[in-house]
């Protein structure tokens, strides 16, 4: 040591050199393994017992031995039992009516491992490229990477975990998508790395967001982020089989790390089930770490099977006590405060697994309040430990080392006592690795009571209440209250107070040693300064706790308070919290139970049936099954629910070819190609977007990816039935399509972006060529490799699966359809002549403002065009875009429709269609046609809807009036004979949410009062997306 | 089919060798009398089977009487007549192609401009102003935009050479943007992208009433040098100036209104999504509401889904008077769909003739031009159109002709001379 010192003062400028020199000593005395030289003394072994006597056990949550010994010796548990033998070498503690239980385990956490910087850099030049050698392409992609190799054990947060209970925490690098592995390691601030970490790869990390740490555009979306790490997927295996000619430590990482336990941070349920879809498509089981709102989509959760990590964080109650403010908070934010509390609860009770965790967590020390709150919202309290102690010890396949004191485990304990989940028992002691941290002193005398308080002559009344660690007192002279404060720390008691005679704020400042006597004695200083001797005589025990705190846990604030006397904390008092009903979706204007399928028949409507019979007055039609059973007039039968249309007009239901809504991300624009994805992957069903579009008439949407890139993603075409979830909503049997895009966006004219090719329309060209010949070698490839011989084939390198070019394939194949979003004639040209030179043909323009220009192309092609009715001058490429358009197309012969590519014109588009016979004269009939059957032709579901025909779904529109007419409301908007519409419900709803907001308000208000932690009002923003949206990811 | 799309084409071409192409119109030369339509004054009400006289630009007869007075007669027999429709709030003019900067001419640098002026930027020659025509807008408040104060708005008519030409009431109104006592999250700081409560509302409220004070101080004389934008809000103290206030929420609206009122300065509300909380005060200060389209989302997922189509009827109900303005996105070329609005609150509630009102009288007296716009009566401007059926509908509002001041006014745009040329290429003449 000596000799380190001195070398060090050579070399070191004093100051310096001192620092040094106190932390090697201090790591040297850490780091001092069995087999290191010693020599700052002499070696010492401690290999005695330590025997806990006569508590309660907890070994496991549901094994209990009620008056048992735990034995431990060397950090591990010997054994746990009613009847354990005691060695000699052991120190005994009786625990006598004290409890013990396993410490809990963190099994999400980012502890000790610095989260990296955010990469500099800014402005809107992307950064197309990854930044790495060696490893895989894209930078967010890091399953290489060791939470280890940069884990600094943290004092502070490891004293804040254990003294929550923690023994134990699985943490990683919390940056990018895929992660690396993380280390299980104790929270043993006594010893060394070489004692706390348990294990150095412990699980294997992913997330769906991107490493801040590089720039690398893409992904730019959530879907993306499935593509990718599906790509990764598929990579690791292709190279595992030895089939790459290059060296990509990343993938080697993937495979070498595949078995560990798989925990993915997907932040929401709605991620939770997007990841879940991901692990079913490979065959892999992901422990997904939720977002807290699981409950309100309990049993799509449930059928995943998979194991959550969920976090105990609930939102605080919003300050609601400015109205106006409070008018911005959404029902949606207001409900999720109300039910969050259930969120474990209501997993248990649906048997899904799962552990809990502090991440998330602003403050390790709410987690106590939090999970107390969860218990009294409906956790069992055996299911509260297990998901602290066996769940996440089985989730890491540690069962034998942590989360019970079976024979041989870590010795991880707390002692507490009593019932760790009682809001009275205190936390005395969290054993780690067989090291003591004292919490709560369990040998602390508790002196709360009533007191007579004896003074220079004086006798006052002395109370002391509260927690033993933060005693209050009260000090009175017959009914005339003191102002005192009191503190109690380490067997030492000082008091002090103010005579209520003394006129100059002066303090009577007491001390005492306390004993063994319930009495108190000791000396003082008056007022005056003068020395003086004191005592005090218990009168009374401490009363029963009134439980004044309980009412801060309260829902509504009501409870605590003035408890009768002697009155039992946390039964009679607090009442059940109360919740608003769930609804599908969970949020304004849902339903509490999803509406049926009914036959229903319209009496005497008129019928705009899209077919040869037109539009036929006081028509009746018959909807059986969801389907139209028959269309005529005078019909009847008995099982139908009848419906009186006269003076109202029935058709079929809008059909928006190009729509952004209900998606929870609509570009994918770190590429020029992204046909790797898919907006199916990214459905939102609780999209109030759904809703409107309803009230509009629509039935039938495509959601388009957007416009960010020649190549976009593919399609996803929905059934807009409000409550079903993202599977439901999908349209059964439509065919499949992908977005292309032309012109400026794709350019990326309008911005300051000049590094991604194509800048020009020269370019949008060779990427579609480039692709396209691109996809014919690579099928050619797969096909070569497929008709191997199996022996060849073992010989022979595999191609890389690519889904990119997969789906490339699939639209040469005529499998997938291509809606291109474009512009300008010579574009609309070119995409025509490339898809000619390969051999398929465009389905259609969207947009397609210049069609008008060369309809007679398009119609030679067999191409169709869904445009807007009337949008121009929004920028250079739509200067010659006309609201005739759609009607030149269609008299060209051109299959024509008008599209929304808006959130809030879709939910008109009866009105846009009237706009054709305002601009271009069309017949009402071929006009209505634009916005139902045409874009059912377009998107190839004709046979399924877009007109009143026998045997197609009932997917129909009552409107007060001419559908056309601008005076038109949509009454009842039915899919498959289920009313998701209905225009008395929505006004009852209307006056239902006004209702439960006041309701929630009030709650609200009422936990303010009570003094819960509020959070400023706050008004959720959700971006309505366009073509050119690029959100944030 | 063909033969059906040469009558169209006929009678497309028959039109447009009437009327010289997108060149102004001269001064009204003869007597015009329109004889046999439905008009609609403007005032909500209505004379079927009507006889429209007009001279020199002016009204000089509007009944049931048959009129001889020589000159055109124009049998409009089961059509319709309308004052020509008018936008309070539009940036028409001021910007060509949103994309493209160098034609963006409505967002001057500045907090507290009110001494720039939209008239000087106003493009007569626009190809956005000219589409406005086909559906019978024939008259807006052309108004900058941003900042806090934008600047000084102009009325303007849509047939000119040049911006003088267009004025038809220079420098009406000063426009200010009323702060939010709400702030949005900066997203591309990592911060929660949701509006909170903004702390420095107050403090912004302020820089405003100090502005305005300093301003009135400034103008009672005995300064030396001259201070452009104090000079520039001399208007709103004199009363020859209206204070358009861009505010939304209940919160802001009740402090623009008390502020319009302590300050003596007439005001109109612009914007007013919620004006319907606080309807009360702007009956009793008068202040009028230049509504946003009808065609919006609501604000949030919670509110009635078709509140802003019920918005116009629940604050004429109120007695509030409205009209409808024009500003958001893409809000140029959907100037044209102005009718339309008024059409989907008249669906919601207002009375059609009332909903005609919104967008004619009621827009003439929020602007200050009601004397000689916004109704059909005699003496004032032959500001008109005939349409072949209600002009609020999309079907029907199909316009043959328009009057601006007298003047018959083109109804060719860049936009149907592109229809007619490629109609010609496919179906022949």
């Amino acid at each position: 040591m000596l000799t380190l010192g001195l070398l060090i003062q050579f070399n070191q400028p004093m100051k310096q050199k001192l620092l040094v020199l106190g932390f090697l000593l201090s790591c040297l005395t850490v780091f001092s393994q069995d087999y290191f030289p010693k020599n700052d003394g002499v070696k010492t072994t401690n290999n005695n017992y330590t025997a806990f006597t006569n508590a309660k056990i907890y070994v496991t949550p549901t094994q209990i031995i009620e008056n048992g010994t735990l034995l431990i010796q060397n950090g591990k548990v010997v054994n746990a039992g009613a009847s354990v033998s005691i060695p000699q070498n052991a120190t005994v503690v009786n625990l006598e009516g004290k409890q013990i239980y396993p410490s809990f385990i963190d099994i999400y956490s980012g502890f000790g491992i610095a989260k990296p910087k955010r990469a500099s850099g800014g402005g809107r030049s992307a950064q197309y490229n990854g930044s790495r050698e060696g490893y895989y392409w894209n930078d967010h992609i890091m399953p290489e990477a060791h939470g280890v190799s940069s884990f600094k054990f943290d004092s502070k947060k490891a004293g804040e975990l254990v003294k929550a209970g923690f023994g134990a925490v699985n943490t990683h690098l919390e940056d990018g998508i895929m992660r690396g592995t993380s280390m299980l390691v104790t929270l043993n601030d006594k010893d060394g790395d070489e004692t706390r970490i348990l294990d150095q790869d412990a699980a294997n990390h992913l997330s769906f967001r991107k490493s801040v740490a590089s720039r690398q555009s893409y992904p730019t979306s959530i879907m993306g982020g499935m593509a990718l790490i599906r790509q990764v997927y598929h990579d690791s295996k292709w190279y595992a089989n030895g089939n790459s000619d290059t060296k990509d430590r990343s993938l080697e990482a993937v495979a070498k790390n595949k078995n560990l336990p798989q925990i993915i941070d997907a932040g929401s349920a709605a991620n939770a089930l997007r990841a879940d879809k991901i692990a079913n498509e490979f065959g892999m089981n992901f422990i997904i770490k939720g977002g807290g709102d699981e409950y309100a989509d309990i049993a799509a959760i449930k059928r995943t099977n998979a194991s959550f990590i969920v976090p105990i964080k609930f939102p605080a109650a919003y300050d609601v006590s400015d109205p106006y403010a409070a008018s911005m908070v959404e029902l949606s934010q207001m409900k999720h405060w109300n039910h969050a509390p259930t969120n474990p609860g209501v997993l248990a009770k649906n048997g899904v697994q799962f552990a809990l965790t502090t991440a998330d967590l602003k403050s390790t020390k709410d987690f106590k309040s939090n999970l107390m709150k969860a218990i009294k919202h409906g956790l069992d309290e055996t299911k509260a430990l297990e998901a602290l102690t066996t769940v996440p010890a089985r989730l890491l396949g540690k069962s034998n080392m942590i989360g019970s004191l079976n024979k041989g485990s870590i010795a991880n304990f707390l002692i507490t006592s009593g019932d760790i989940f009682n809001k009275k028992t205190t936390l005395h002691e969290n054993w780690v690795q067989g090291n003591k941290n004292v919490i709560n002193n369990m040998n602390v005398k508790d002196i709360r009571g009533d007191y007579d308080l004896k003074i220079v002559g004086n006798t006052y009344s002395l109370k002391l209440s509260g927690e033993l660690s933060k005693l209050k007192s009260e000090v009175k002279k017959d009914t005339v209250k003191m102002a005192s404060k009191v503190t109690y720390k380490d067997g030492w008691l000082n008091l002090f107070y103010i005579p209520f005679d003394e006129k100059e704020e002066r303090f009577v400042r007491l001390t005492a040693a306390i004993g063994d006597s319930d009495n108190l004695s000791g000396n003082g200083t008056l007022a005056s300064g003068s020395l003086t001797n004191w005592s005090a005589t218990k009168t009374a025990d401490k009363e029963d706790d009134k439980s004044g705190k309980d009412g801060k846990d309260g829902v509504d604030g009501k409870n605590g308070g003035k408890g009768g006397k002697g009155g039992k904390a946390g039964s009679t008092a607090d009442k059940d919290p109360v919740l608003m009903p769930l609804t599908y979706p969970n949020n304004a204007f849902g339903f509490k139970t999803n509406p049926k399928a009914e036959n229903l028949l319209f009496k005497n409507a008129t019928v705009w049936t899209n077919e040869a019979e037109g539009i036929m007055e006081s028509a009746d039609v018959l909807v059986k099954n969801g389907r139209i059973a028959q269309v005529g007039k005078d019909l009847s039968d008995p099982s139908a629910k009848v419906i009186d249309a006269t003076g109202k007009h029935l058709t079929s239901g809008v059909i928006d070819e190009h729509s952004h809504i209900a998606a929870a991300s609509i570009n994918e624009a770190g590429h020029n190609n992204s046909a790797e994805v898919t907006i199916e992957d990214v459905i939102e069903a609780n999209d109030i977007g759904i809703y409107r579009n309803l009230s509009g008439g629509v039935t039938t949407i495509q959601i388009l990816h957007g416009s960010a890139n020649p190549i976009g993603g593919r399609s996803a075409i929905l059934k807009l039935k409000w409550g079903e979830d993202a599977d439901g909503l999908l349209f059964k049997g439509a065919p499949k399509y992908i977005k292309f895009a032309l012109g400026e966006n794709v350019k990326q004219s309008n911005w300051n972006s000049f590094s991604r090719f194509p800048q020009t329309r020269m370019g949008v060209e060779q990427v579609f060529v480039d692709n396209f010949t691109r996809a014919r070698e690579y099928e050619a490839k797969w096909k070569a490799y497929n008709g191997l011989s199996k022996k060849a084939k073992a010989r022979a390198k595999a191609p890389r699966y690519d889904i990119e070019m997969e789906t490339m394939v699939e639209i040469l194949n005529k499998e997938r359809f291509i809606s291109c979003h474009s512009y300008v004639q010579s574009e609309i040209n070119m995409l025509m002549k490339v898809a000619e030179q390969f051999d398929f043909k465009i389905q259609t323009f969207t947009h397609i403002l210049e069609g008008y220009k060369v309809a007679d192309k398009m119609k030679e092609h067999g191409v169709g065009g869904s445009t807007f009715s009337d949008w121009w001058a929004y920028k250079y490429e739509v200067n010659d875009a006309i609201p005739y358009n759609g009607a030149i197309m269609h008299s060209a012969g051109v299959v024509t429709a008008f599209n929304s590519d808006d959130a809030e014109m879709s939910r008109r588009l009866n009105q846009e269609a009237a706009k054709a016979i305002k601009y271009g004269g069309l017949s009402e009939e071929e006009a209505w046609k634009f916005v139902t059957l045409n874009p059912a032709k377009l998107l190839q579901i004709d046979d399924k809807v877009g007109s009143i025909k026998v045997g197609k779904h009932a997917d129909l529109v009552l409107w007060s009036d001419h559908p056309m007419s601008i005076y038109a409301k949509a009454e009842k908007t039915i899919i498959e004979g289920v009313t998701y519409f209905d225009s008395a419900r929505d006004e009852q709803l209307n006056k239902d949410i006004l209702k439960e907001r006041n309701m929630l308000i009030n709650m609200m208000l009422k936990a303010k009062n009570s003094g819960m932690k509020t959070q400023p009002p706050k008004k959720k923003v959700k971006e309505d997306f366009h073509c050119d949206t690029v959100e944030q990811f | 089919m063909k033969n059906l799309y040469k009558s169209l084409l006929a009678s497309i071409f028959a039109v447009s060798t009437v009327v010289a192409q997108q060149t102004p119109a001269s001064a009204q030369s003869e007597t015009i009398t329109i004889n046999g339509a439905t008009a609609h004054i403007g005032n909500g009400q209505v004379i079927e089977n009507s006889v429209v006289v007009f001279k020199d630009g002016k009204i000089t007869y509007i009944g049931t009487q048959a009129q001889n007075v020589g000159g055109k007669m124009i049998d409009a027999k089961g059509k319709h007549v309308y004052p020509g429709f008018i936008v309070p709030n539009a940036s028409l003019g001021l910007s060509e192609i949103d994309a493209v900067r160098p034609t963006r001419d409505f967002d001057e640098l500045g907090e507290l401009i009110p001494h720039v002026k939209a008239k000087i930027a106003y493009n007569a020659e626009s190809k956005v102003v000219e589409s406005m025509r086909p559906n019978g807008v024939l008259l807006g408040q052309i108004t900058p935009r941003g900042g806090t104060i934008s600047g000084t708005s102009s009325v303007m008519q849509f047939d000119a050479w040049n911006w003088e030409d267009a004025v038809v009431k220079a420098d009406d109104g000063i426009h200010l943007n009323w702060p939010s006592s709400f702030t949005f999250g900066r997203w591309w700081l990592g911060e929660d992208p949701g509006a909170k409560p903004d702390k420095k509302y107050a403090e912004n409220v302020g820089a405003i009433k100090d502005f305005m004070h300093q301003a009135k101080a400034y103008l009672k004389g005995g300064q030396s040098e001259k201070n452009l934008p104090y000079e520039a809000v001399k208007g709103l103290y004199d009363g020859t100036q209206k204070l358009f206030v861009h505010a939304g929420g209940k919160k802001e609206i009740v402090d623009a209104v008390n502020f319009a009122a302590n300050e003596g300065i007439k005001m109109v509300l612009v914007h007013g999504n919620q004006a319907h909380l606080v309807a009360d005060l702007l009956v009793k200060n008068k202040v009028p509401v230049v509504l946003d389209r009808s065609h919006r989302n609501p604000n949030m997922d919670d509110e009635d889904v078709r509140l802003a189509y019920k918005m116009a009827k629940i604050l004429i109900d109120k007695d509030v008077m409205v009209t409808i303005g024009m500003e958001g996105q893409m809000e140029r070329m959907n100037t044209r769909n102005i009718p339309f609005y008024a059409g989907t609150y008249a669906a919601y509630g207002v009375p059609k003739e009332k909903a005609v009102e919104m967008i004619t009288l009621n827009a003439a007296k929020v602007l200050g031009i009601d004397a000689d716009y916004g109704s059909l009566e005699t003496g004032k401007s032959a500001t008109l159109f005939i349409s072949e059926g209600d002009a609020l509908d999309m079907r029907t509002n199909i316009i043959s002709h328009a009057f601006i001041q007298g003047r018959e006014v083109s109804l060719e745009t860049h936009q149907t001379k592109l229809w007619k040329r490629y109609m010609g290429k496919y179906h022949g003449k």
